[in-house]
């Protein structure tokens, strides 16, 4: 197997409170709790998770919009800090970003010539005759009509202006794009088209994604591999197929079972009002434990550790009393899930 | 810039107030040339003549000086040293400001507390200060003018800077490898820019006005030069006798701060955006109607609970017009799920507000149609009894509830509220029911969650409150506006689910707007599926599902990943739909359709029935033998 692009060692991230996480006299929230995560190059690895589990500000880490509290990025082999100490410009080249909603991520004041430029002369160097020639190509490569180059953002549609924040993110060459529900805010009609813009992208310009949503019936047809955040950490990663077929922790179970399907069978909701811990007073053990049906004592007793499921060790999941069996829509009605 | 001169101008005040201006600058601009006395040069034979003397057409001072000449010339010197005190506090300001908001932390508290510093003098004892330690003259009451107006400048701008510094295009172009110099002056100045002028156009008038202050109080200009403080300090010790030597330059003051102030208000309306989009003209408590259509049908559906015939409602911005719901109709059975789906714009959420009209007028307007409650046409209701009916017989839930409740009350009295409004009952006894639909929407402990504010509540919560609020007076009918779309898809599932539990119980009937066919396929009986401000099919939930008649539909539906088929790829919908204010002759989708043919493009497509309860807006109705594609046909 070859070295991971990206390979991600106890990141951890807490706001407010002191830097000395492990202090208990200094209680901070910790939005990003020891990730450990390698990203293949050439692959496009799922980040799901539900609001507040922390999965942008793993973005912004990576992007380096942040700065991790402690662990280490390296990036093909670089450390990410180091890289960005040396020279400013060196992560940005390699890694970038396209932001959730399209039209606040485009100065209103700026056309969109301008916006396009500020990479391509900052980041590559390019002016006069090449710089033109560039931003032709990077308009030609997101579908929009040259004309639209002088244009001012309010003047597009969503959909259009995400397209504006692709090739933004595209026109400094890098080899990582992260992603971060870049198709969230966009009509399910639009969704699709940029969807199949960000497919078409990867294959012509060998690009690897970490594709960030909450939805994930988006990020099913979007990735090779998925993990799923909750409360901070990674719970569980497998490549599509596995999870989808046989999910092991029973967070990414209810995370399926409540995504409705156009003419799919009735979702399952949870029992009571489910809802994340305090992230002033985490839970002690397992983050889920408190609305996980199959909890026992044990759970509560220590963070489970990120085990293997398979024997290849390329599914894992956070969960001490994993479930076994194949996950199918229509039969998962076990008599604890279908209620009411 | 000429649509900005023609917002000016449209504003009569502000107008006038740069007319006046605009001739006081060219006065004072050509007064070198004109045939006028030296300012400077005493007269003592002909001291304080009257106005309208040969010679002195304003008359002469104290020390027979000819006023006109002084009074211009001091009018040029008053100006210059305003706008140059208010630029330099404007600039000096407006970078401490820029600098404090961007960079914030310890930057912004030094900086801020500073100017805390010097704000917390009276600003006039700060400046006759100043002028005390530097020496009275001109350019030193310049300097304490400015001085004392930084902090205007700097905590407006601070302010402005704070909100657009954490906006994600900072973000971007901070990736886009832009420093912090570079951002601020390329991504943060234009966008500032607006809020300066706004303060500078408001804060001239004043700066004069100072300055006039200081050299009335004989620390500005000194003798023999004029200004018009200091004609006006000199005029006052003959007020009895020779009050023109006063008045003179008191009212040229009085002009000219005047019409800085006024065009200063108007180019302040007419950059903020806030006053630009009309948030301070107040919509009225009821959405507009001219309807002019009377020829309506009957109404049909005799069992219907609501029935919405040909519902026309349009918006009227400037000389354009935006058709937002286009010929509507529809009707709700009592107990019934109604889903109207479609894209943002597709006049859905238009469609509800227009019910119990409750869109903004202006730009609103209903144009045509009725909407029947049990028969009666409640858009010919007189406002008071609409009020009756808004939240008792019919009741909204809204998206986001963390905006649609109050944030300084307790969800407990906003619910009282609601409740005591239809119903005749003590504030303890409203409460007892606050608490109790508290519990009906599966809030645990609602005893306490009733003291609380909305804050304090997790999205999901809120939403139950936003729905326990719509059920306080039993409604017939619930609309919800997109109730899951702001949820985690967790939480949406037990809200779904509890509407759903709470039309078993309390019988009413829900029409769901959402764009999520998910969602729809989940808890609507039947649905209308919304292009364009119209109804493009309508039926059974599972059959449109099933079997789409209308292109739009099945493209839409085909649109949607589905969860657990990781091999079938969404199919795109190329194209964009029409603007609102650009609707086709024809079939609106024929853009976009792969199906087009020259018929679709020509007169009114009607809504035809294609089946004993399905219709659908479409000259070839996709058939039934028709095979379907892969991925949706299971």
């Amino acid at each position: 197997m070859s070295a991971p692009l990206l390979e991600i060692r106890g990141l951890t991230r807490t706001f407010g409170g002191g830097r000395r996480w492990f202090r208990p006299n200094q209680p901070g929230v910790q939005a990003i709790q020891g990730i450990d995560l390698d990203v293949m190059r050439g692959e496009t690895l799922g980040i799901v998770g539900e609001s507040g589990c922390g999965k942008s500000t793993l973005a912004r880490l990576l992007v380096g919009l942040d700065t991790p509290s402690n662990g280490t990025i390296h990036y093909a082999g670089d450390d990410l800090q180091q890289l960005r100490s040396q020279d400013r410009h060196a992560l940005a080249r390699r890694i970038q970003y396209v932001f959730q909603d399209p039209l606040s991520s485009l100065n209103p004041r700026k056309r969109i010539r301008d916006i396009l430029a500020a990479p391509l002369y900052y980041l590559r160097g390019l002016e006069g005759q090449a710089l033109e020639r560039r931003l032709g190509e990077l308009m030609e490569m997101v579908n929009l009509r040259p004309e639209f180059i002088s244009r001012y953002p309010h003047e597009f549609s969503g959909g259009q202006a995400q397209r504006i924040g692709i090739a933004r993110a595209l026109a400094g060459d890098p080899e990582l794009l992260v992603l971060d529900e870049p198709v969230s805010a966009l009509d399910v009609s639009i969704q699709a088209q940029v969807l199949q813009l960000l497919r078409r992208l990867k294959d012509e310009l060998d690009l690897t994604y970490l594709f960030i949503s909450h939805d994930l019936s988006v990020v099913e047809t979007i990735s090779d591999r998925i993990a799923v955040m909750y409360f901070g950490r990674i719970i569980e990663q497998a490549p599509t197929y596995r999870l989808f077929r046989s999910p092991s922790h029973p967070y990414t179970r209810v995370l399926l079972d409540s995504a409705p399907i156009p003419g799919g069978p009735p979702i399952q909701a949870e029992a009571g009002t489910a809802e994340l811990p305090d992230p002033l007073a985490p839970p002690p053990g397992c983050a889920f434990a408190p609305r996980c049906s199959r909890a026992q004592e044990d759970c509560r007793q220590a963070v489970p550790p990120l085990d293997n499921m398979s024997p290849d060790g390329d599914h894992r999941a956070a969960c001490i009393h994993p479930i076994k069996e194949t996950w199918q829509r229509i039969v998962t009605q076990s008599p604890r899930e279908s209620r009411g | 810039m000429m649509a900005f001169v023609k917002l000016i101008a449209r504003n009569r005040l502000a107008a006038f107030g740069g007319i006046i201006l605009l001739l006081i600058i060219l006065l004072v601009l050509i007064t070198p040339w004109l045939p006028l006395a030296d300012p400077n040069v005493t007269d003592t034979a002909n001291r304080l003549l009257p106005p309208f003397s040969d010679n002195h057409l304003l008359g002469t001072d104290a020390l027979g000086r000819d006023i006109l000449s002084r009074l211009l010339w001091g009018t040029q010197i008053s100006l210059a040293v305003g706008l140059a005190a208010s630029l330099v506090a404007a600039l000096v300001g407006s970078t401490i400001g820029i600098v404090a908001g961007y960079f914030g932390g310890r930057t912004d508290n030094t900086l801020m507390r500073g100017i805390d510093m010097l704000m917390a003098f009276p600003y006039i004892l700060l400046a006759l200060a100043i002028v005390a330690v530097l020496g009275p003259g001109l350019m030193n009451a310049l300097y304490a003018i400015a001085i004392v107006n930084i902090p205007f400048f700097a905590r407006n701008i601070r302010g402005v800077t704070v909100g657009i510094a954490h906006r994600e295009f900072i973000d971007a172009a901070r990736l886009s490898g832009k420093g912090n110099l570079r951002i601020l002056t390329s991504e943060i100045l234009p966008n500032v820019l607006p809020v300066i002028i706004i303060t500078l156009s408001t804060t001239v008038g004043w700066m004069i006005l100072e300055t006039a202050g200081l050299s009335f109080l004989g620390l500005g200009a000194q003798p023999p030069q004029a200004d018009l403080g200091s004609m006006l300090g000199e005029g006052r010790k003959m007020m009895l006798n020779a009050p023109h030597v006063a008045t003179v330059p008191g009212l040229m003051i009085f002009l000219l701060v005047m019409s800085i102030n006024l065009l200063g208000d108007g180019i302040r309306d007419a950059l903020d955006p806030r006053l630009k989009s009309g948030a301070l003209s107040r919509p009225a408590p009821f959405t507009r109607i001219r309807r002019r259509r009377n020829s309506l049908p009957d109404p049909v559906n005799g069992n219907a609970l609501l029935s919405v015939e040909r519902l026309q409602t349009d918006f009227e911005v400037g000389h354009e017009t935006y058709r937002a719901v286009n010929d509507v109709s529809f009707a709700i059975h009592p107990n019934e799920c109604l889903g109207l789906v479609g894209e943002s714009g597709s006049g859905k959420s238009v469609t509800a507000l227009s019910l119990l009209g409750l869109v903004a007028s202006p730009p609103g307007i209903i144009t045509g149609g009725r909407v029947a409650l049990e028969g009666r046409d409640l858009l010919d209701l007189p406002p008071r009894d609409i009020r009756r009916i808004r939240g008792k017989d019919i009741a909204y839930v809204f998206q986001d509830p963390l905006s649609t409740l109050h944030p300084l009350f307790r969800v407990g009295d906003q619910l009282v509220e609601a409740i005591r409004q239809h119903q005749p009952m003590s504030h303890a006894e409203a409460h007892e029911r606050a608490v109790s639909l508290l519990e009906q929407v599966r809030i645990p402990n609602p005893e306490r969650r009733a003291e609380q504010y909305p804050h304090e509540l997790s999205g999901g919560m809120r939403q139950r409150v936003g729905i326990a609020m719509a059920l306080a007076n039993d409604p017939q009918l619930i609309v919800a506006d997109e109730p899951t779309t702001a949820l985690d898809v967790t939480v949406q599932a037990q809200i779904l689910k509890l509407i759903q539990s709470l039309r078993r119980e309390k019988g009413s009937a829900v029409l769901f707007i959402t764009h999520d066919f998910g969602v729809v396929s989940q808890i609507c009986d039947r649905v209308a599926v919304m292009y364009a401000g119209r109804i493009v099919e309508i039926g059974p939930t599972q059959a449109i599902l099933d079997t789409p008649r209308h292109p739009y539909t099945r493209r839409l539906i085909d649109c949607v990943p589905r969860l657990g088929e990781p091999d079938n790829e969404p199919d795109a919908i190329p194209g964009l739909p029409p603007a609102a204010n650009h609707i086709p002759e024809g079939c609106a989708f024929a853009e976009r359709c792969h199906l087009v043919e020259d018929a679709c493009r020509q007169g009114d497509i009607e809504l035809i029935a294609t089946d004993a309860d399905r219709q659908v807006r479409c000259i070839k109705p996709l058939s039934v033998t028709e095979p379907s594609t892969p991925g949706v046909s299971r």
